[in-house]
Formats: C-alpha cells, sequence, structure tokens
C-alpha cells in the first residue's frame, strides 16, 4: 500500500478516511489534523497556559509532543500514584515522563499522591467504600482532584487530556446503554470551568483512533509504558472498546461517525433542556469545599476531602 | 523455513508464509483494529504478504481503566 501524498511505502492505513499515509506524512498529517480541532472546538490559543496531563501512556505524551511541535506553550504534569503491579508501573511511567520533558527541555510537574495523602491508591482503595474492588474509582478521584488543583494553583488557562476517539466512543456508548442523561450532556471536545477551582479541559486528540495514537507515538520514537495499568485488567472501558473494534472492522468509520453524530446532535440541541429538568451533572449548583476549596455538588467536604479525612 | 512468527505481548503464533498479514489476523481471531503491525521494528499495513522465516511483532492498542 502506497502514501496518498508520496507514494512511499505506507505505515498506516486509516480505512475510516481512506487514507493510507507513509512515516514522512502520517505525523505530519496528525499535528496538522490537532491544529485543526484545537481551533475548530476553540480549545485554546498559543497565548493560554496549557497544563498536559502525562501519565507515560502513549496518548498523553504523544499530546505533548504535538503541542510542543506547535509551539503551545505547553507544560506537564505527572501524578505517581504508587501502583506496583509487580512491575513497578508508577515507577517506570514516572521515569518515561521525566525522560520526555528532558530531551525537549519542556517542564514537568511532578505531584506525590501517596506523599499527599498517605498511602498508595490501591492501599486507599482498599479501605474505602467507594475504592472497595474497584480501585479505578478512587484512583479517577484522586486524579481529578489533584489535576484541578495544579492547574488551579499554577495559574494555567487550561488543563489538556490525551482521550482519544476509542475513549470517547466506549464513554458514550456506556452511557447510551444506560441513557445517563447528565453524563451524556457533559461528554465534550471542551469542558467549561464551570467553578472558580476548575480550569478549562480540553481533549485534543478526541477525534484520532487509539490505534493511530500508538501508531503516532511508535513513528515518532516516543518511549511510553506499554504495559497496561494492573489494575485496569478486565475492565468495562476495555470490553467496550473491543466490541467497538469488532463493530469497525466490518463497518470502517463507525466509530468516528457515531461520535461526531453525537456531537452534531448536541449541537443541534439534543439535551439542551437537560439542566432545567434536572438531570444532574451538567447544570446542578456547584458548592465550594471548605478544605481544598475545589467544586462540591453537595454542601461542605467534596468527595475527595471526605475520603482523605476518613482514611487519615 | 514456510511459516513466520507472529508475536504478541507474551504470545508466539506461527502461520504460513506467502498470505497477507490481514488474512494472519484473521486466521488467529486477533482483531486488525485492536493492533499494529511492526517487521524490523517498522511499522507495516495489513496488505504486506508474509515472508518465510520473518518475525512480526504486534503492538496491542487498546488501554484504558
Amino acid at each position: 500500500m502506497k502514501c496518498r501524498k508520496c507514494s512511499q511505502k505506507a505505515v498506516i492505513n486509516m480505512r475510516q478516511h481512506k487514507l493510507a499515509l507513509c512515516t514522512e506524512h502520517f505525523p505530519e498529517w496528525i499535528v496538522e489534523q490537532t491544529q485543526r480541532f484545537i481551533q475548530k472546538y476553540r480549545m485554546f490559543t498559543h497565548q493560554e497556559r496549557v497544563l498536559v496531563a502525562v501519565s507515560g501512556g502513549k496518548d498523553s505524551l504523544s499530546l505533548w509532543d504535538i503541542l510542543w511541535q506547535l509551539g503551545y506553550n505547553a507544560d506537564g504534569v505527572y501524578i505517581a500514584l504508587g501502583i506496583d503491579g509487580g512491575f513497578g508501573y508508577s515507577r517506570k511511567s514516572q521515569v518515561l515522563c521525566k525522560e520526555f520533558a528532558t530531551q525537549r527541555g519542556l517542564k514537568l510537574i511532578v505531584v506525590d499522591a501517596p506523599k499527599d495523602i498517605g498511602l498508595t491508591i490501591p492501599e486507599l482503595a482498599a479501605i474505602t467504600q467507594r475504592g472497595k474492588d474497584k480501585p479505578c474509582a478512587v484512583c479517577g478521584l484522586v486524579k481529578r482532584h489533584i489535576l484541578d488543583r495544579v492547574a488551579k494553583e499554577g495559574q494555567y488557562d487550561v488543563l489538556a487530556t490525551g482521550h482519544n476517539l476509542d475513549d470517547e466512543a466506549a464513554v458514550l456508548f456506556g452511557n447510551t446503554l444506560s441513557w445517563n442523561i447528565g453524563y451524556l450532556h457533559r461528554q465534550s471536545p471542551v469542558l467549561a470551568a464551570r467553578h472558580a477551582g476548575l480550569v478549562r479541559k480540553v481533549k485534543p486528540l478526541c477525534r484520532f483512533y487509539e490505534r493511530e495514537m500508538a501508531a503516532y507515538a511508535l513513528v515518532r520514537g516516543i518511549e511510553y509504558i506499554y504495559e497496561e495499568c494492573p489494575h485496569a485488567e478486565g475492565s468495562t472501558t476495555i470490553y467496550y472498546k473491543t466490541l467497538l473494534n469488532q463493530l469497525e472492522t466490518d463497518r470502517p468509520g463507525a466509530k468516528l461517525s457515531f461520535y461526531l453524530a453525537f456531537l452534531q446532535a448536541k449541537e443541534k440541541g439534543l439535551f439542551a433542556h437537560t439542566e432545567e429538568e434536572g438531570f444532574g451533572a451538567g447544570g446542578e449548583t456547584l458548592y465550594t469545599c471548605p478544605s481544598c476549596g475545589g467544586p462540591t455538588t453537595v454542601e461542605g467536604l467534596c468527595a475527595y476531602c471526605r475520603m482523605v479525612e476518613k482514611v487519615k | 523455513m514456510d511459516t513466520v512468527k507472529i508475536v504478541l505481548r507474551d504470545k508466539d503464533y506461527e502461520v504460513k508464509a506467502g498470505m497477507t498479514l490481514r488474512d494472519a489476523l484473521v486466521r488467529l481471531g486477533i482483531n486488525r483494529e485492536s493492533v499494529l503491525a511492526t517487521r524490523n521494528g517498522e511499522l507495516i499495513t495489513d496488505d504486506e504478504i508474509l515472508r518465510p522465516g520473518e518475525t512480526i511483532r504486534l503492538v496491542a492498542v487498546i488501554s484504558g481503566g
């Protein structure tokens, strides 16, 4: 198969776009498209300060690499979670993030969550109701809290995450199966800051397939953690992604149109009445946590502070 | 040696040379959307014909918790 642009040998065939590209033109295309999405969804400008949440995985490091190439003012933040899984998962990912930043002369903020909380994520999950049998729920809460805090304290304009189209389609699929209107209402490439303790959140990779981001990382020689988080094994997200890929195999473009048609429907007013009808998660009142100053949907301590207080 | 070794994570598979990578993946029950394939460290598309004696390394692309 040949590259559409130069007739050299293609390294990837994106069937949903009927587009095959070579090792030179594929990364160029990814960078150009990312810039297009940043502008299309009005994510941020070159004058704003961007904080990229990096995990050591292919998506977040690729995102940071793309923003760096595009000349954005983008720092990185890595959260050490204390997950080992028998192969030093957190330690390894931190090293990869540090090496990535050093190679490009970028600033990386490292937050040590176990130092803050006094427990690693698996330890925290084991002793809290929220984490019972599902450390990912605790991990998500801790990460969201720390990312919001670091972005706010560092006076960043925007927090960028490496969510790709497969991530978004899997979430959309899950929320559609349960018709979770509140979450469907909130799902978007850009999430406005609805509280003084939050910054705008953006997903510049939301229209790229996961396969494309892995290919980008390989072609660009980005060293990422190949091993999966030990707690992700058997997760619902992976199950949904597998199902959607089966659909994609038979119908190229199915994942893309599922997600894009959803965004278009939202633009045309789907869920427009959600807030007034009280479905929550989009328009409910946000209170301020008296301990951390972050947002909370109930008066008093936020979910993070309540959890940490219980274990201290 | 008219076989090809295909490696995915810690699993090794063997298929006959001469078929396309796409056919090999179908035969092995591996979803083409869930992997990338490399030959000598270079990415290849799934219309490539597999050569006798070579090793194709697959990179799993799905992640998420």
